[in-house]
């Protein structure tokens, strides 16, 4: 478990941050400026802050009380930067061997072998990082860190820099790490599919503070909490694949609850993890039929959220869990709405982006 | 070889002599000096940068001068080494102070460029994986400065080859001891009839100097092939 409690004053701007890390991935989820990369820096001891304490169990950090400050090439760390960040003048297995390189001799190492199937760079090791693509040089910088023999893994946005196509090919790379690598890791992200899909602990950042922090479904679900904005808010379900249909379709069973959706790539047995975005959840208080949508939860208004504009935010329970809907407020007065009363989400399979449904997590299968 | 007279070898082997010292305590000293100006904020950083550079830009009679004073027998510095049996005045050593004091902003400041030209975050990644400053500085910073270096060595020694001012005024011009070879032309230019050998130590100088140059270009373009695109 890692303890964070840091405070720096900016010019302008100060950082009052304090999270518990778990296990698994903890992602630092907030707006660019919140503050999320200031204190990753502070962990990594790329920043001393005025004051604070960064702890595993009893290996201290950072106390600045005890005057403990330890510097950044003793903290153990694999720090995977937003932009790669390898050495030019060293082939991918120079860089791949660089952390091992300063590691005390009994730590604990995942073996090279391991870390390059994990990640497919095998044909790459022999090149130089100026013939790699960005998702390539991606992949390597989380080899290098991973292979740091470190304590914890720290990545800043490290999909920030890529295009679309490639941060799908790289995103399942720290599923895998979540789920294989025992290291816990510290990742920022002010992506909401990368939080829905990767995080085990969700602490939410705004103007240098922390405004909410724990289990990933219970934060994303609370229509209180929208680091990223309204317009991104969105809750996680976890479901099980049941079946591939001939159609394309996947069936997942959520607590009950079938849901269809287009992801067909999963064996029956996985269970995935569920992005539904808050804008494409439509209420209706009755059950309705003859629709072209494929998903109908049921579930108990549990709190309503108006906001600055027409829309407000409503946040359902339902058996297969905690559904937010964005509708606007004159379809929620019209519909009646108010906590406590019964009604109906409906989701189009359509709707669920592919980068929205995350891989296996073995925390939640069982 | 017979159309250099042995005294003009003298001269040659001299100046390769006095360049090579000169080059070679100018270019530890140069690469710490340019990486604490590239890198550290410490008081006095401006104060050394204007130290660095002042052989730059005073006129060399007088670095040649402040040499004298300080480093002459009877200079403060001068006389201590002279204590340990390190003397400067009049002898090649002086040459060789002269021109590593007059080259030494050349090193530094074909050097600083490199380092600056050093992205800080990569030494940041190496931090991060667990290098000291010492390694960062070993294993990132200096292979990739190296084309600076070399740049900064070829022009120290070139600057040691040539040097005039600050070494005719502190060392004066004796043969064998501190003539060099701008040294030695300058005496044959004053001497009737020695133009046609100041020509032939001047069209040496030339050769020396653009072979300088063309081992430089060649080893920096081998080893930016090596170290390869960001």
């Amino acid at each position: 478990m890692l303890e964070v409690s840091v405070r720096h004053a900016f010019a302008g701007f100060t950082l009052d941050a304090a999270f518990r890390a778990p296990p698994g991935v903890t992602v630092l989820f907030g707006r660019s400026g919140s503050g999320k990369t200031t204190v990753v820096n502070a962990v990594a001891g790329l920043l001393m802050p005025d004051a604070g304490r960064i702890a595993s169990g009893d290996w201290a950090l950072l106390d600045t009380e005890a005057g403990v400050r330890l510097p950044p090439h003793r903290r153990r760390l694999g720090y995977i930067f937003q932009e790669g960040r390898l050495f030019p003048h060293l082939t991918v297995r120079q860089n791949l061997r660089y952390g091992a390189w300063f590691a005390p001799k009994d730590a604990p190492r995942e073996d090279m072998g391991r870390v390059v199937d994990l990640l497919g760079i095998g044909h790459l090791l022999d090149r130089r990082p100026g013939a790699l693509s960005g998702g390539e040089k991606q992949r390597v910088a989380i080899g290098r860190a991973l292979l740091s023999a470190p304590r914890l893994i720290l990545a800043d946005e490290p999909l920030a820099a890529l295009d679309e196509a490639r941060k799908a090919e790289i995103l399942p790379y720290f599923e895998r790490l979540r789920d294989e690598v025992a290291v816990p890791i510290l990742y920022v992200s002010h992506s909401a599919s990368e939080v829905a899909r990767l995080a085990t602990t969700v602490v939410a950042m705004d103007a240098g503070r922390v405004v909410a922090q724990g289990p990933a479904a219970e934060v994303l679900g609370d229509p209180s909490v929208l680091p990223a904005g309204a317009r991104e808010a969105g809750a996680v379900l976890t479901a099980r694949v049941v079946r591939l249909h001939e159609d394309g379709l996947c069936e997942l069973d959520a607590a009950g609850v079938p849901l269809f959706l287009p992801r067909a790539a999963e064996a029956p047995g996985v269970v995935l993890r569920v992005r539904i975005a808050a804008h494409d959840v439509i209420l209706s208080r009755t059950r309705p039929e003859g629709l072209s949508a494929l998903n109908i939860l049921p579930g108990v208004v549990h709190e309503m959220r108006p906001g600055a504009g027409p829309g407000t935010l409503v946040a359902l329970d339902t058996p297969a869990g905690r559904v937010l809907a964005r509708i606007t407020r004159r379809s929620a007065e019209t519909m009646g709405l108010a906590p406590g009363q019964t009604c109906h989400a409906i989701v189009k399979s359509v709707s669920v982006a592919p980068e929205d449904v995350g891989g296996p997590r073995l925390d939640l299968a069982e | 070889m017979d159309w250099l007279s042995p005294a003009e070898w003298g001269a040659v082997r001299l100046s390769l002599r006095v360049a090579l010292w000169a080059t070679l305590f100018s270019l530890p000293l140069g690469v710490l000096v340019a990486y604490a100006l590239a890198r550290w904020r410490f008081p006095g950083r401006e104060v050394l940068n204007v130290l660095v550079h002042l052989p730059l830009i005073m006129p060399p009679v007088v670095t040649g001068y402040l040499l004298l004073l300080t480093f002459g027998t009877r200079g403060p510095i001068g006389g201590l080494l002279a204590d340990w049996g390190i003397v400067f005045a009049f002898r090649w050593t002086g040459a060789a102070l002269a021109a590593g004091v007059m080259a030494f902003p050349f090193m530094v400041r074909a050097v600083r460029l490199s380092i600056e030209a050093v992205d800080p975050k990569l030494e940041q990644a190496a931090a991060t994986l667990g290098a000291s400053r010492l390694w960062v500085f070993l294993t990132v910073t200096l292979p990739m400065i190296v084309p600076g270096i070399i740049a900064g060595t070829v022009l120290t020694f070139a600057k040691g080859m040539g040097e005039f001012g600050a070494t005719i005024t502190f060392v004066s011009n004796i043969p064998g001891q501190t003539q060099t070879i701008p040294l030695a032309i300058d005496l044959l230019l004053e001497t009737p009839g020695g133009e046609a050998q100041a020509a032939r130590l001047a069209g040496l100088s030339i050769l020396l100097a653009a072979l300088a140059l063309a081992l430089s270009e060649w080893i920096s373009r081998r080893v930016a092939a090596r170290v390869g695109g960001a």
